[in-house]
């Protein structure tokens, strides 16, 4: 019998997949599908102070082995998801979530973080700082690490709960951010958001997506991510959570050995609904396979 | 929604773009006309949603025009090829709605949706009308299917066959208790300018997840945010943001 649990800001998971933040909505469309509460945790949709319907239309392109997307973040607000998301999502998921948190101003994190800090299904708040920060010319908090930092430290001050940052890939040197971020007070890094990217139409000659560029996601940008997680895992002593482009049990084991403490899974639950749920079936083989007897103990075993 | 493994039964050309393709499979999922499938092809990373044309207990059969790489490749799938697809996608179109004398109005690769409109508006014994428009008679499919089972006026634009015009042109004498529109925008937008009445119109965007994850084919209506794959894609007229 191999252990697939893995411990997450004191959470204890039964494994360590997580759906991504803006690729599983609230979760029913994937219960009506499957049992949820296979899950090791959930990380819900980006939620902000104010409702936002998002970009314009076409917000989706595709990619050889991936996608981009250029949603921008449509939630219907702190307000709405805690009165009526949470209650909904509680009935079909029994453990504890992961609140992803976006913000246009440090105030604005901190007032969202500070309602969701009071509801007790939320387990950890998930800081999306790859937000561009419109008191400073739209400049992305997450790509400057003072910005990065005051939006932690600023959230901190009003939870009680463990703050993961989630970190954009789009800087010259990730491990400052992730250093910054650790200092500033965040118990945990959940890194890669999407990276930059464009798709141009040939018959239109236009970009295909509305805002021109979007975030790029899915099993290509797998290796960024991968040696992205590698390098934070050398600088800071916080856990990390991986993600970017991970779509089997295989990638799971690989994320961990570069130094994740648990991996959340995007784009693949856009293509296969089931994902999440088959590489946790598929876990327990993959890990005999490799004569792996507890998940645990192989994060930054590659190091 | 359900997802399964489908095996292609007959895969024919109806005009140089134009494709119909039975599959064999679960089609439980599928309860309403104007629902559709998303398909999975081989090398394309995105699924590629394709609206429902028919089905049976045991079959679904789609019609789809060839724009793409992902399209491309399904016009050469052969008997037999198996591929991966969600079944039962989508809200479809609302027959209860429709009074004894509904109009449907087809546009291009807008028309296939329709037929199973058709069938089961037939079906529950009222007298459909159908206008299909296309371009010039080599792209026209379906006129024998939509015509044995209703009455079936075709409209081209350069005149080859039926009404010369757009599908307006034949719309603007008949009387109808509801209309159904599927196709192009700017078809859509003449609608709005000619119908009477209530409708339902069946929306195209470009989809991420196709069942409403993913939040990346949200459009505006009078009734608030909507996903035009979860939520959609058909919408009401009165609800619609033109």
């Amino acid at each position: 019998m191999v252990n697939t649990k893995v411990d997450l800001l004191g959470l204890e998971l039964d494994n360590p997949v997580i759906p991504a933040s803006g690729t599983f909505g609230f979760g029913y469309e994937f219960a009506e599908l499957y049992d949820i509460n296979c899950l090791g945790s959930f990380s819900f949709k980006g939620t902000t102070l104010e409702s936002r319907f998002g970009n314009p239309t076409p917000r989706i392109a595709e990619c050889p082995q991936g996608m981009i997307n250029s949603v921008g973040l449509q939630n219907p607000g702190v307000h709405k998801v805690i009165a009526e998301e949470l209650p909904k999502l509680k009935e079909v998921f029994n453990k504890k979530v992961i609140a992803n948190v976006g913000g246009f101003a440090i105030e604005e994190y901190q007032e969202c973080a500070k309602l969701l800090d009071a509801e007790e299904q939320v387990g950890i708040l998930e800081i999306n700082i790859s937000c561009p920060n419109l008191h400073a010319g739209g400049v992305n908090f997450g790509t400057d690490a003072k910005n990065a930092a005051a939006v932690i430290e600023a959230v901190k001050k009003v939870t009680k709960k463990p703050v993961m940052a989630k970190l954009t890939p789009n800087v010259t040197d990730i491990t400052e951010i992730a250093l910054a971020c650790e200092a500033a007070g965040a118990d945990g890094i959940s890194m890669i958001n999407t990276l930059l990217g464009m798709r141009i139409d040939l018959k239109t000659k236009k970009p295909v997506i509305a805002n021109k560029m979007g975030g790029f996601s899915g099993p290509a940008i797998m290796p960024v991510a991968l040696r992205m997680v590698y390098q934070v895992y050398e600088k800071v002593n916080v856990p990390i959570v991986g993600m970017g482009g991970i779509s089997k049990a295989e990638d799971v084991i690989e994320m961990m050995l570069a130094g994740a403490t648990a991996v959340q899974v995007g784009a693949a639950n856009l293509v296969n609904p089931f994902a999440c749920r088959d590489i946790i079936n598929d876990l327990p083989q993959v890990m005999e396979k490799y004569n792996i007897s507890s998940l645990k103990e192989i994060i930054g075993g590659a190091h | 929604m359900t997802q399964g493994i489908y095996e292609v039964l007959k895969n024919e050309q109806l005009t140089s773009a134009v494709y119909r393709m039975v599959l064999s499979g679960d089609t439980s999922a599928l309860v309403r006309p104007g629902q559709f499938v998303n398909l999975l092809v081989e090398g394309c990373y995105l699924r590629r949603p394709i609206s429902v044309y028919d089905w049976d207990e045991k079959t679904v059969t789609i019609i789809y025009k060839v724009v793409g790489e992902g399209t491309e490749k399904m016009s050469k799938w052969q008997e037999g090829h198996k591929c991966d697809i969600l079944v039962g996608l989508g809200n479809g179109f609302d027959t209860s709605k429709s009074g004894d004398r509904p109009l449907l109005i087809g546009g291009g690769v807008g028309v296939p949706p329709l037929y199973g409109l058709c069938k089961r508006l037939v079906a529950e014994g009222k007298k459909p009308t159908v206008i299909l428009g296309f371009n010039e008679e080599k792209e026209i499919f379906c006129k024998q299917e939509f015509s044995a089972l209703a009455e079936t006026v075709i409209t081209t634009v350069d005149g080859s066959v039926g009404v010369k015009g757009f599908v307006t042109d034949a719309m603007k004498d008949m009387d109808y208790s509801f209309f159904y529109t599927c196709g192009p925008m700017p078809m859509f937008k003449a609608i709005e300018k000619t119908a009477v009445g209530s409708g339902e119109y069946s929306f195209e965007e470009r989809m991420g997840c196709g069942f409403g994850a993913c939040m990346g084919c949200s459009c505006k209506t009078k009734y608030g945010n909507k996903r035009i794959c979860k939520d959609g894609p058909v919408l009401e007229r009165e609800e619609i943001i033109w």
